[in-house]
């Protein structure tokens, strides 16, 4: 309260516009990450990032490396899949994946075989600083490295030198905003200077001049571990920027604002204004695959919340059963619990506990039906306060835009900038009546986006009738003209023929008169 | 008597004027076609099943815009064509003929298929390709499930089969809230 009056009035300086300040309930900063042991089975799905899925490269029986590329990537926008672990390939079918929907993917099932064998097809490039760019960001792609923050965007594409638009500026994004989630916070104390090992590498693939390492001030000994390897670098290209604890302060554009205060213009990228933005877990992976040649098998994730009785973050190999890992953590019945994909403010709520981890996951929670409850009422009407309004991180008016959601009024929606949200979950946890805004404004996104490809294919549809109506009319004009034509020659032919008829008409009377 | 032929004159050249400019501007600010036309045939989903009794999007839509038949005739386009059509008319919005039905693409049985063409010749969008004696198949992606080659294949060796559902394509349901319902029904009851 005071603090805002403060902000208002001008005498310090807000971080961003709007957010939050949830219970954090970080229970796992303290404990170190644990190895999770490989589980019997390891299901990995064809897609796991944003864009096309991959096509598989292995058969039913096939022996894998750790390691080893076994779905390739289609399209640009796409990162290809590795063997988590060395082993069989046992089947290739559809299985549920952490997805709102409960839909399915195919996916890989890989039997390890205990030998954990790496396949060292791509050597350490600990000459890095003498390679060109353009080479470190292939073996980024080859790596199949995605943005591990939770959004799985494939980071090659963020490293592109473009000549148009300079990276001057990189961003290690350290904030990890979402209550319970640890993960990032353990790697930064842990792999301290693995990760600035990383972003050296990031630096120097982008020729960016300085990097800020952004960490809320929650986690104080993680900046100090920060801290302490960069002066022991002494470098001065690095800085360490503490700010204050604040959600959604780890969302890409408000850290931007944060940090620099500039804001990144709605449908631009983070690259037009000059910055690139990296999660801390990336930037390892990156290192990773770099100096050693490593390609993403395994990530960090904070097991979490009241239902799980030891509370923990673990290293865990992508396509273990989300099941096994509870099962780590002591929680096996799932009774009155709900399981959550990624944290509690953006993460999806799962069906059921037989899905794999894959790139994207940061967290696993287990939260108790009596909890849920308290935080998902019975939705009551608008009563005009203004909450939502104050603490949306992107100005937008959020009681209006769920009314038109709610209403199918797709196009005002739109008007009042829906496509701007980004689904934070501020608006819905201020409430006070308790309305699912952010469902409301997912369900408006998903509408406008089925309308705008029916009206797409009702394009292509249209071209293709009214290239078919002139395809028949040419046709019909051909045989026309070609009836025409032979009509035109058979009239000339009898033309000629009754020439030739009188002709031979009267031929013998000539030869009589002869 | 004189100034009954002012004001005649007046206003008779006042006439005269606006006559001209009007007749000027009518060939000046000419619009070929029919442009409320247009605008529906923008909004029909071009499937050109026929289902509305006419033989494509395109007749329908100059249909419509010559107020000659209602706006609730088209099948696929379902309750939200109506519903947009009824708003650029500015006419009251009527329920729908039939029943929406799930969006569904044609299957051609192969080894059923005698190799005909007929059914190619029946596409409004050219989504089937084959050659005589050979078998036929639907390019699924641009099949409008029109239904319109069931009919002329001669073996019926053609399925609707339902469009499968993609992962990417998915969209949130409206949250199950009490409030979405009463919204929800109180449009229905709206629109009867």
């Amino acid at each position: 309260m005071i603090k805002s009056l403060l902000n208002t009035l001008g005498f310090t300086s807000p971080p961003f516009d709007g957010g939050i300040t949830p219970n954090m309930c970080k229970w796992t900063e303290g404990s170190s990450i644990k190895t999770c042991p490989l589980p019997p089975v390891l299901i990995v799905p064809l897609k796991q990032h944003i864009g096309q899925p991959c096509t598989p490269l292995v058969k039913i029986g096939d022996l894998v490396l750790r390691g080893q590329k076994i779905a390739k990537a289609e399209g640009y926008l796409s990162a290809p899949v590795h063997a988590p672990t060395s082993g069989k390939v046992i089947k290739i079918e559809e299985h549920a994946i952490p997805h709102p929907s409960g839909m399915g993917m195919v996916s890989i099932f890989i039997e390890p075989d205990g030998k954990d064998q790496r396949d060292m097809l791509l050597d350490p490039m600990t000459n890095w600083l003498q390679r060109d760019p353009a080479e470190l960001r292939e073996r980024v792609r080859m790596c199949g490295i995605v943005g591990l923050g939770g959004a799985a965007f494939p980071t090659f594409i963020k490293l592109l030198k473009d000549q148009r638009h300079p990276i001057e500026t990189v961003i290690l994004n350290g904030i990890e905003c979402e209550p319970f989630l640890t993960n990032d916070h353990r790697l930064m104390v842990e792999n301290s200077a693995t990760i600035l090992h990383g972003l050296h590498i990031v630096m120097h693939m982008l020729g960016a001049k300085k990097a800020i390492i952004a960490i809320e001030d929650n986690k104080i000994d993680a900046v100090q571990a920060m801290r302490e390897n960069v002066d022991l670098l002494g470098d001065d290209l690095i800085r360490v920027e503490v700010l204050p604890t604040r959600y959604p302060q780890g969302s890409e554009k408000q850290l931007i604002e944060s940090l620099t205060g500039k804001q990144v213009p709605a449908g631009k990228l983070p690259m037009h204004i000059g910055v690139l933005c990296q999660n801390i877990g990336t930037v390892k992976a990156i290192d990773d695959a770099v100096m050693l040649g490593h390609a993403i098998t395994e990530r960090v994730i904070t097991v979490s919340g009241d239902a799980v009785p030891n509370p923990a973050n673990m290293l865990v190999r992508l396509g273990t059963s989300m099941r096994f890992i509870y099962a780590q953590c002591g929680l096996e019945k799932f009774d009155n619990i709900q399981i959550l994909h990624g944290g509690p403010m953006m993460g999806e709520r799962l069906r059921h506990p037989d899905i794999p981890v894959i790139k994207s996951s940061t967290g696993l929670l287990a939260i108790s039906d009596a909890r849920m409850k308290v935080a998902h009422q019975v939705e009551e009407p608008c009563i005009r306060c203004g909450h939502c309004s104050e603490v949306c991180p992107v100005n937008l008016v959020p009681n209006l835009l769920a009314d038109h959601c709610r209403n199918d009024q797709l196009e005002r929606a739109a008007n009042y900038d829906l496509f701007d949200c980004i689904e934070c979950g501020a608006c819905s946890y201020v409430c006070p009546s308790h309305i699912p805004l952010v469902h409301y404004f997912r369900y408006g996104k998903g509408q406008t986006a089925q309308m705008r490809r029916e009206q797409s294919f009702a394009e292509v549809s249209r071209l293709r009738s009214e290239g078919r109506d002139a395809r028949l009319q040419r046709e019909k004009d051909e045989k026309a003209a070609k009836r025409r034509k032979l009509r035109a020659t058979l009239r000339s032919e009898s033309v000629l023929n009754t020439a030739n008829e009188e002709k031979t008409a009267t031929q013998p009377k000539t030869e009589v008169n002869d | 008597m004189e100034q009954l032929l002012y004001a005649i004159l007046s206003l008779g050249t006042f006439a005269f004027i606006a006559g001209i400019t009007l007749a000027i501007a009518s060939k000046a600010f000419h619009i070929e076609g029919d442009p409320l036309a247009d605008k529906i045939d923008a909004l029909l989903p071009q499937t050109q099943c026929g289902q509305c009794g006419y033989p494509g999007c395109r007749p329908y839509a100059d249909a419509v815009a010559k107020l000659e038949v209602n706006v609730n005739h088209c099948v696929p386009g379902g309750e939200r064509t109506m519903l947009s059509i009824a708003d650029l008319m500015g006419v009251e919005p009527k329920a729908l003929d039939e029943e929406e039905s799930v969006p569904v693409v044609a299957f051609v049985r192969e080894d059923e298929c005698i190799g005909c063409t007929l059914c190619i010749k029946a596409c409004p969008v050219d989504a089937i390709i084959g050659a005589p004696k050979q078998y036929h198949t639907v390019v699924a992606d641009q099949c409008t499930g029109c239904v319109l080659c069931l009919e002329p294949c001669p073996v019926d060796c053609i399925d609707m089969i339902q469009k499968p559902e993609l992962l990417e394509h998915w969209s949130w349901p409206l949250p199950e809230t009490h409030r979405a319902q009463l919204g929800a029904e109180r449009r229905e009851s709206h629109h009867d």
